[in-house]
């Protein structure tokens, strides 16, 4: 989850996520360094008495300062594109889930073999145990069994939301009469939380949604118990 | 042929990528099946045939559609006001 005067992205919970967030890394050394020039460049411009009138122009640096910029861009689309053609992917769930959007919560459907369906309403600050995390726990979770492929289909009951897991890498807008399809593997079990992230009315800000990712006899455990209160 | 789709039922998971629906937007996917298994009931119960083929569509839908779709569908199909074609 996001900690106090955090800086950088949440600990990536899978490979996709793991990937961007190197991908991240990568870029933002190469604007880091560009800056830096620039900087320099600027301080050093300004700091001087001495005065050049003659140059006119120059071949050598017109090439230089073309070509290095071409490069760089190469050096940075190459790398997302390999990215984004990942997350493009083929990939074989062992799951489903919808995760319905509505004014104000998540439902989450399993339905590959029975009939499984629960709300999941943030949990009201006065309620909540020591420990817990405001705004962003919910009364229940969206389990899944961690390191299997999950296709969530996201769509929504009344207006715009949209399902975001950033420790995951995902984020997919719920838009009612839509079934938008997106999919992760949880490398890791854990819990990663997320925020409903297209405004949605009053309490938009009030809907987490919390995945719980466990080894898949205890997924398997839970979805009895579930189905048995249901 | 009926060993064949006993089996791949027997072995179901879940919903297996469909090329016809390579994309995110899964609505027409969902819709499809949801039409192929009553289309196929009704094809199969006029000609007095077993309806086990048409378990795969049903199993695909039910996984891929959200309950109140279904739910709102089949009490369309009741009333005989639904809009697709059976």
């Amino acid at each position: 989850m996001a900690h106090p005067s955090q800086l950088g992205f949440q600990d990536a919970a899978s490979p996709v996520m793991e990937e961007l967030l190197h991908f991240h890394d990568h870029a933002l050394m190469i604007v880091f360094m560009i800056s830096t020039l620039v900087l320099y460049i600027i301080i050093a411009m300004v700091t001087t008495d001495l005065t050049n009138k003659y140059i006119l122009d120059s071949q050598e640096i017109e090439v230089i300062w073309t070509v290095l910029p071409g490069l760089i861009l190469i050096l940075i689309a190459l790398p997302s594109l390999r990215i984004l053609y990942l997350m493009d992917e083929i990939n074989d769930p062992h799951l489903t889930i919808k995760a319905m959007g509505h004014q104000w919560y998540w439902s989450y459907e399993y339905t590959d073999y029975e009939e499984l369906g629960f709300d999941s309403y943030m949990i009201p600050t006065q309620d909540l145990s020591p420990g817990q995390f405001r705004l962003l726990e919910t009364d229940h979770r969206m389990v899944v069994p961690s390191e299997s492929p999950v296709r969530v289909l996201v769509s929504a009951e009344d207006v715009l939301h949209s399902w975001a897991v950033p420790a995951l890498g995902v984020k997919m807008d719920a838009v009612p009469g839509r079934l938008n399809q997106t999919a992760f593997v949880a490398s890791r079990s854990g819990v990663y939380y997320g925020q409903c992230s297209e405004i949605c009315g009053a309490n938009h800000s009030f809907m987490p949604i919390v995945v719980e990712a466990v080894p898949l006899e205890h997924f398997e455990n839970w979805s009895s118990l579930m189905l048995e209160d249901a | 042929m009926a060993e064949e789709i006993e089996t791949k039922l027997k072995n179901y998971r879940t919903a297996p990528f469909d090329a016809r629906f390579p994309n995110q937007n899964q609505t027409r996917n969902c819709w499809s099946n949801y039409l192929d298994y009553h289309r196929c009931q009704k094809a199969l119960e006029e000609k007095g045939v077993d309806t086990a083929p048409c378990d795969w569509y049903k199993r695909v839908y039910k996984s891929i559609c959200p309950m109140s779709w279904v739910q709102k569908w089949d009490d369309q199909r009741d009333e005989g006001i639904f809009p697709g074609k059976i």
